[in-house]
């Protein structure tokens, strides 16, 4: 149990993870533009966004990466400016690019994590073997990492970043560039960590990803956060229904809260041959609140 | 975990890389100086006397700064950028609860003891080639404070290059002066004053100066030893100013 300066008990905060209007300017650029969001305890909480929104950006002012222009970031209670090296130990992280030691085993990768955040021998030992059994890497913990594939450097990551026993885990876009099957197994690993009471915020492009593991979403847009919920809300908001109708080349998609609304509209469309009618998912609820913005902030 | 020790996971890192690679790193240990001696000590030195010292003589302790500047340099500086700018593997560092202090100082005493290393197996084929030097514990300490300065630097650079090409021009504009400036292959003071001048401030000259001073048997230059102390402090500042730089921007 960690006590905060004022004695506090934090872990009885309710919320992991409050933001409140945190800035970044990069020159004349406004990468994050005032966004204030909280994450409840135990929450899988993804970010999503265009490239160039602003979602790496904010991740990396929560993980200490980089300082906030203005504006305050508490991870369980600590502020990211002035307590950084308590936030660093609440804190695991897997980037989206690989950045572990390619000269080093899987267990010395492990091991430099352990020694790094101050873990003894023993304890690093147990710890390790217990971490790689369970990302499925434990035959392969003494090969140098050079030789991993893809998906076994990601689930190293993971197996890494869980190594102090961290709180929250942030993952950057956790399964681009794998296959289907390591990617499932990467969401079953995410979820496994999560009921065993971790908190997991992540940013994605995959809006499938997003539906299957998360409590709730934020989407951003232009360094602004445009909408925070769960995907049911969010579908609800815009609508159930999805009405897609093309005419030539283009498509147009209208919401409507039923089918007998959606219907009641086609039947009134002069040309309704080119007509599909489904459910609303993540994708429409996106593509409908970023619009056709593809601009690249960087 | 004692705040000091807490480089002991950056040093221990460097030594499990180097100890996969020892076969390389001895190797690479003793081409350069054999080149040097053959060039400098049987090609040229057979010929030429400075100052009434056999060349070799007199030559060799210039060689051996420049081998602590060299070794401890690149044992540092390309790996590092790499890790930095390519693999990434140094955000490992930057996310971790660990000052850029006690980054640097894992990492500097990694380059150091390699640099030093490599300066003694230069030492040992010194004397196979034949050359007199009379060694003394001050010259150790001389020799070991110049792989530090020069460790640092390689931080420095690593930390400063945001490319290879970046890495190559600093080796370019601040090392390879130095090579051949730096009171390494023959006496300075024959310099015109505003060269002479230049010359002293690069960190290399001092070293070079102490180093043949004290294996010439001429004594120990105590303003020259101040002033390689006092770049080993500069240097290791920088570098923990620059390393702090690019943790958080």
């Amino acid at each position: 149990m960690h006590r905060g300066r004022a004695g506090i008990i934090l872990e009885n905060t309710k919320y992991i993870i409050e933001t409140k209007n945190l800035v970044k300017v990069f020159g004349k650029i406004k990468a994050v533009d005032d966004i204030s969001f909280e994450i409840a305890r135990g929450e899988i909480f993804a970010l999503l966004g265009p490239n160039g929104a602003g979602k790496t950006t904010t991740i990396r002012m929560l993980i200490t990466l980089s300082r906030p222009t203005s504006g305050t970031a508490l991870i369980n209670g600590y502020d990211v400016v002035r307590q950084p090296f308590e936030v660093k130990k609440q804190i695991g992280v897997v980037p989206q690019q690989s950045n572990l030691e390619r000269e080093l085993t899987a267990w010395e990768n492990m091991e430099l994590t352990g020694m790094l955040y101050g873990m003894k021998k023993e304890d690093r030992r147990k710890r390790i073997q217990e971490l790689l059994e369970y990302v499925g890497l434990l035959d392969r913990a003494h090969s140098n990492v050079e030789e991993y594939s893809g998906g076994m450097k990601r689930r190293l990551m993971i197996a890494r970043a869980l190594m102090h026993r961290p709180r929250i885990l942030f993952l950057d876009e956790p399964t681009v560039g794998l296959d289907p099957q390591t990617r499932r197994k990467i969401w079953d690993l995410i979820k496994s960590m999560n009921r065993s009471g971790m908190t997991v915020m992540f940013t994605t492009h995959y809006m499938e990803e997003a539906e299957n593991l998360c409590n709730r979403v934020a989407i951003m847009n232009r360094g602004k956060l445009i909408a925070v919920g769960t995907p049911h809300e969010l579908k609800q908001n815009i609508g159930r229904i999805v009405l897609e109708h093309l005419e030539g080349d283009v498509t147009t998609r209208r919401f409507f809260q039923s089918r007998m609304e959606a219907l009641k509209y086609a039947g009134s469309l002069k040309d309704n041959t080119n007509i599909n009618i489904r459910p609303a998912n993540l994708e429409d609820v996106f593509v409908m609140l970023t619009g056709d913005d593809l601009s690249d902030l960087g | 975990m004692n705040d000091f020790l807490k480089f002991y996971p950056i040093f221990w890192r460097e030594m499990v890389y180097r100890k996969k690679r020892l076969g390389k790193i001895l190797i690479g240990s003793v081409i350069n100086p054999i080149l040097f001696l053959t060039t400098f000590g049987l090609g040229l030195g057979k010929r030429i006397s400075v100052g009434g010292e056999n060349y070799l003589d007199f030559v060799l302790p210039g060689i051996i700064a420049l081998s602590s500047l060299n070794n401890s340099y690149n044992s540092i500086g390309a790996d590092l950028n790499i890790r930095r700018t390519i693999y990434k593997a140094f955000d490992q560092y930057v996310v971790a609860p660990i000052k850029p202090s006690s980054i640097v100082l894992g990492e500097v005493l990694a380059g150091a003891l390699h640099g030093f290393v490599s300066c003694f197996i230069l030492l040992g084929l010194g004397f196979l080639f034949g050359a007199h030097v009379r060694l003394t514990l001050m010259f150790f300490i001389v020799l070991f404070t110049s792989c530090i300065i020069f460790a640092s630097l390689g931080v420095v650079a690593a930390m400063v290059a945001d490319s290879h090409a970046d890495m190559a021009s600093f080796g370019t504009f601040v090392l390879l002066p130095m090579t051949f400036l730096g009171g390494t292959f023959f006496p300075v003071d024959s310099m015109p004053i505003i060269v002479k001048a230049l010359v002293w401030m690069m960190p290399l000259t001092p070293v070079s100066f102490s180093l043949r001073s004290i294996v010439l048997g001429k004594g120990v230059p105590v303003y020259s030893i101040i002033g390689v102390f006092a770049w080993a402090v500069i240097m290791y500042v920088l570098a923990v100013v620059m390393v702090s730089r690019k943790s958080a921007n």
